[in-house]
């Protein structure tokens, strides 16, 4: 019992940081019908940004909480200015040619992030510095909850809550919503649509640079692909949750971190990236709107 | 019960339009219409499916491009050549547009969509008190307040479009066919709300099917038919001339 509950735990934590990422799949899905398959490549660039930094600006052994949330906001900041001239220069100039268009547009600025990234960075790994230090905070209690995986959960809630609130709460995201349920009918109440598909890419690729920093503290090896598998594993957990819906895209990031780190607890690791694949398919066929999703053609 | 009211037909322009052409890919949809509303006024574009109604409130508003002629709007903050504006500049100039079936946010709930229509306001006192106002033309809209806009039936969703693009408090209101798909005693009090707007100061551009209404409605009116104006003039002229009798009128109660 106590080993299962430790796995949900490492699970949680796990989930939360493809939550983070499914949440710019299903945002910019939500307003331009786009599948920006360049994200998984902002939240490698999160984590080489923080890296940068932290060599540059941290001396070795001072590595303290306020430095983490200094590089945090850095890298959530590079990453949203990151997403905003994605969006500007690649994808606004088509929005008026068909969606294949845009998708392949997509497909080629993951390619040039990748490949930018291999050629910038170096192809080889790189070891994120460590910031905190990892200590367990709940001595006594069969299981083991770190220091740093409680504040990989704190972190990732509180952006998460924060977006809830922004996109349900607030004249702003009643804004977003209605631009994502019409963008011409929102223009007519005079709604910028431009600067709330702005708006969008940059409050993703700031969620996604915050997972980039977040993973380095419990994965300290960084280099220029990691942003695939976790990219597509995030989109998986977006279909999953429903694409275009916020809190589904929440829902199925726990979920792919759950069911990933139960397969390699309980089956064998060779499963690992496999299970989400699985999970995807029979969601598709007993659900294809996804858990959260409402009929797809409401929509058009 | 005419609702020409003749002080009203001394108000300077407020729209002219003129040479209008749109295209949409290799067919054109106006050729060269040419229609002027003047404040103050209820102004009726009718016309048989597919004569261009739409098109033409839908480049005035800019949701599609001119590709000829001219769309001046003599607003507050001086005169604008629409065409070069974008939508949402459009309506920050005073133009609304309920457009063509309904268009609600579905996705939102009553008070979100009203709120929408005001997206460009910012003095709270004043849009709670236009509010208010509001929600004593429609209310039914009141009752639903709360409620989830995709679950209205189709006369209130038409209510509460109104009521939306009334929210902007414009000074020019385009209407797409506000009485379409509704039942007789709503459509009468569609038509009494739209009298309200303009006793208040709004002037409308308002497309209709139904030209017995709209004829009984407006000061003045423009016949589309395939893209250009047939005919123009006071509404109680084009309400006596047999050929609008005998193709907009005839079968029309
Ligand atoms: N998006 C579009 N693409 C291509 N053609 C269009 C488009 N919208 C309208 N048209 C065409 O332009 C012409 C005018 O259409 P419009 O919708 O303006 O007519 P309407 O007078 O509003 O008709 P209705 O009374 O049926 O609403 C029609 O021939 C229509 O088929
Ligand atoms: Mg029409």
């Amino acid at each position: 019992m106590n080993e299962f509950l430790q796995q949900v735990v490492n699970g949680i934590a796990w989930g939360s940081l493809y939550a983070l990422i499914a949440l710019g799949y299903t945002m910019v899905y939500g307003v331009l019908r786009l599948i920006n398959f360049a994200h998984g490549d902002v939240y490698m660039i999160g984590a080489m940004v923080a890296y940068y930094a932290a060599r540059a600006l941290l001396a070795p052994g001072t590595a303290s909480a306020p430095a983490f949330f200094a590089l945090l906001a850095l890298s959530m900041a590079a990453c949203g200015l990151l997403g905003f001239l994605i969006e500007r220069l690649a994808y606004r100039p088509l929005r008026r040619s068909p969606k294949f268009t845009a998708l392949i547009t997509a497909i080629g600025v993951s390619l040039l992030l990748e490949n930018g990234g291999q050629l910038f960075f170096g192809p080889d790994p790189k070891f994120f510095p460590q910031l905190i230090e990892s200590r367990e905070i709940s001595p006594g209690s069969g299981i083991v909850i770190t220091n740093v995986q409680l504040l990989i959960l704190g972190v990732s809630l509180t952006l998460m809550l924060g977006l809830q609130f922004l996109v349900f709460r607030t004249r702003v995201g009643t804004a977003l919503r209605a631009v994502s349920y019409s963008a011409e009918t929102a223009s007519l109440m005079g709604i910028d649509v431009d600067r709330m598909i702005s708006l969008t890419f940059v409050l993703g690729s700031m969620l996604a640079g915050a997972a980039g920093v977040l993973v380095g503290l419990s994965n300290p090896k960084i280099e220029p692909l990691m942003g695939i598998m976790p990219g597509l594993k995030a989109f998986v957990a977006a279909v999953v949750g429903g694409i275009g819906n916020i809190p589904g895209a929440m829902a199925g990031g726990l979920l792919m971190g759950l069911s990933e780190v139960l397969v390699v607890g309980y089956v064998s690791s060779t499963y690992r990236d496999a299970i989400a694949f699985v999970i995807l398919i029979v969601v598709l066929l007993v659900r294809p709107s996804g858990l959260f999703g409402t009929s797809l053609e409401e929509k058009v | 019960m005419s609702g020409a009211s003749p002080q009203a037909a001394g108000g300077g322009a407020l729209l002219e339009v003129a040479g209008l052409r749109v295209r949409y890919g290799v067919i054109e949809a106006l050729h060269g219409v040419d229609l002027v509303v003047r404040r103050g006024e209820i102004v009726t574009v009718i016309g048989a499916n597919g004569a261009g109604k739409t098109t033409l409130l839908k480049a005035i508003s800019g949701l599609v491009p001119a590709a000829g002629g001219s769309i001046r709007h003599h607003g507050e903050q001086g005169t604008a050549e629409l065409g070069r504006l974008r939508p949402h500049e459009i309506v920050a100039r005073g133009v609304g547009h309920a457009p063509e079936g309904r268009r609600i946010f579905q996705n939102l709930t009553v008070r979100e969509n009203l709120g929408l229509g005001a997206y460009l306001r910012r003095d709270r006192a004043a849009i709670e008190s236009e509010l208010a106002e509001i929600l004593t033309l429609f209310p039914r809209l009141q009752e639903r307040f709360a409620q989830n806009a995709g679950t209205l039936s189709g006369g209130e969703q038409q209510m509460l479009a109104m009521a939306r693009a009334l929210m902007s408090r414009p000074s020019l209101l385009l209407l797409d066919e506000p009485s379409l798909g509704l039942a007789p005693k709503l459509v009468r009090a569609i038509f009494g709300v739209i009298r309200t707007i303009r006793s208040r100061g709004t002037t409308l551009l308002l497309v209709e099917q139904n030209a017995r209404l709209a004829l009984e409605a407006a000061d003045r009116a423009y016949v589309l038919e395939t893209g250009s104006v047939a005919l123009s003039g006071t509404a109680s002229e084009l309400a006596s001339d047999p050929r609008v009798q005998r193709v907009y009128l005839g079968g029309d109660a």
